[in-house]
């Protein structure tokens, strides 16, 4: 669901459907509230195989998000480490097949690949921008974590996140928009 | 001579570690209060606002700034009057990498092989560079290298007939294509000279000379401000999301090169710049 704040700030609360996704455009401020499952290399390396084989995964991607993340340990009586983005490119190799299977948004940061840009269209999907760096103030939105696959990965495994109000933008949005551009563009100057 | 345990070493690039990875330096939290007083954008703005923050809850909850709590890259300055005692100095510098992210919470991130990626499960081994200088003292300096940014360096050999200009055109493409991928505001290290390997030595090198501060050299200083100028009229901004703060500086190193060659490496660091030194 998708609900919009008087500041103009998007509250999503996962699961996501196609009108949410559709609702979603560049440059928004959303603030995510439900679960997020964590995922980086190491861990779409083995979601791959089985998509392939049209194996069951090990968590349900329809509707879901994918944070593109692998947090630092949690001290004791801590949910969590520092949590930020990774690199959401790295991951491109995979997404258009998730997007498929019914997965609604990833959460990273940095650009994606056109394949991927047109995976968003095609599927209804979009990318977010978490703010890259700033994993400490992040892992203050996290209220529960837990290893749910691949925990012989350490902090690559699969985790099941369920977070209350996560800041993100929306970079790639479904109808082709693109905030890296537009930001961009807004602001360069002559003699660059 | 003097002797230096090398449990004295191991201490030192523990705390290095742990320190580096909670605390940022000075030098970097002036970068986002300049940058809050230039700023055109209000997103931009939103990021750097959010990043000190973000800097002042890791010192407070002694958690990483970032999780991705880097390679260990170590510059070791050891004066020929020294003899370490004790064991083998990259067993102790690497003995007190493992110590600092274990006891410190930091993210383990380097994998034992590029091909069977293994963790190897306590951020070791370092990246150590040991230079033998005059003296009886060892300079240690540690920066926490994030692997995102990492993932942005480039490497160019020009040629001679190409010169200052075509290292500002290579300098300015690679700010281009590091964009939002290597967490901007960024810092670079510019390595130009020596060989294929000096030059992106020097590169990682240049990255520990305080930020803000003038470059020794005055010629080296303009081109610097220059080029910082001119990388942040692209327009990528904080995080990529448009703005005037896309670098927080350009740092140069040069070395002597052949007369044939004109090699010229960048690092690209985010603005999670992390890095200590202490002499012992």
């Amino acid at each position: 669901m998708v609900t919009t704040a008087p500041d103009g700030t998007k509250d999503i609360t996962t699961p996501l459907t196609d009108a949410d996704v559709e609702s979603l455009r560049a440059g928004d401020r959303v603030r995510i509230t439900g679960v997020m499952y964590t995922a980086r290399d190491a861990a779409h390396g083995r979601l791959f195989p089985l998509i392939e084989k049209r194996e069951r995964l090990p968590i349900d991607v329809y509707g879901a998000i994918i944070y593109y993340t692998g947090p630092s340990p949690a001290r004791p009586g801590d949910v969590i480490g520092s949590v930020g983005p990774t690199t959401g490119s790295r991951m491109d190799k995979f997404t258009p097949a998730l997007l498929k299977l019914g997965l609604k948004a990833t959460v990273g940061k940095g650009h994606r690949g056109q394949a991927v840009k047109d995976a968003l269209r095609q599927y209804k999907g979009v990318y977010m921008g978490a703010i890259g760096g700033a994993g400490a103030v992040l892992s203050e939105f996290v209220k529960k974590a837990e290893v749910v696959a691949y925990e012989d990965l350490g902090t690559e495994a699969i985790r099941r996140l369920e977070v209350d109000r996560f800041p993100a933008i929306v970079i790639n949005d479904c109808h082709g928009g693109d905030l890296y551009q537009d930001g961009m563009k807004a602001y360069a100057r002559e003699g660059a | 001579m003097r002797d230096i345990h090398v449990s004295a070493i191991s201490d030192a690039v523990k705390k290095l570690c742990m320190e580096a990875n909670w605390e940022l330096e000075s030098d970097m939290l002036r970068a986002f209060d300049r940058a809050l007083t230039t700023e055109r954008s209000p997103a931009g703005k939103h990021v750097l606002q959010i990043l000190k923050e973000n800097a002042q809850l890791a010192k407070t909850k002694r958690i990483p700034y970032c999780q991705d709590t880097g390679f260990v890259v170590c510059f070791v300055e050891l004066g020929q009057d020294v003899h370490v005692t004790g064991g083998p100095l990259y067993e102790a510098i690497n003995q007190g990498v493992s110590q600092g992210y274990k006891e410190g919470y930091l993210r383990a991130s380097i994998v034992r092989s590029p091909f069977d990626r293994v963790n190897t499960g306590d951020n070791t081994p370092a990246v150590i560079h040991l230079d033998v200088v005059p003296g009886a003292a060892m300079k240690i300096m540690v920066m926490a290298k994030g692997g995102g940014c990492e993932n942005r360096s480039k490497y160019k050999m020009l040629t001679p007939a190409e010169g200052v200009q075509g290292v500002k055109e290579w300098v300015i493409e690679c700010v281009r294509t590091a964009g939002p991928d290597a967490c901007p505001p960024l810092i670079l290290g510019v390595g130009v000279g020596g060989t294929f390997e000096k030059s992106a030595i020097l590169s990682k090198k240049a990255l520990f000379r305080e930020l803000g501060s003038p470059n020794p050299d005055p010629t080296l200083d303009a081109l610097e401000k220059e080029l910082l100028d001119k990388a942040n009229r692209l327009g990528i901004g904080p995080q990529g999301y448009g703005g005037d703060t896309t670098a927080f500086g350009i740092h140069i190193l040069t070395y002597p090169c052949h007369i044939t060659s004109l090699p010229v490496a960048v690092t690209i660091e985010c603005h999670a710049h992390r890095h200590k030194e202490v002499t012992l």
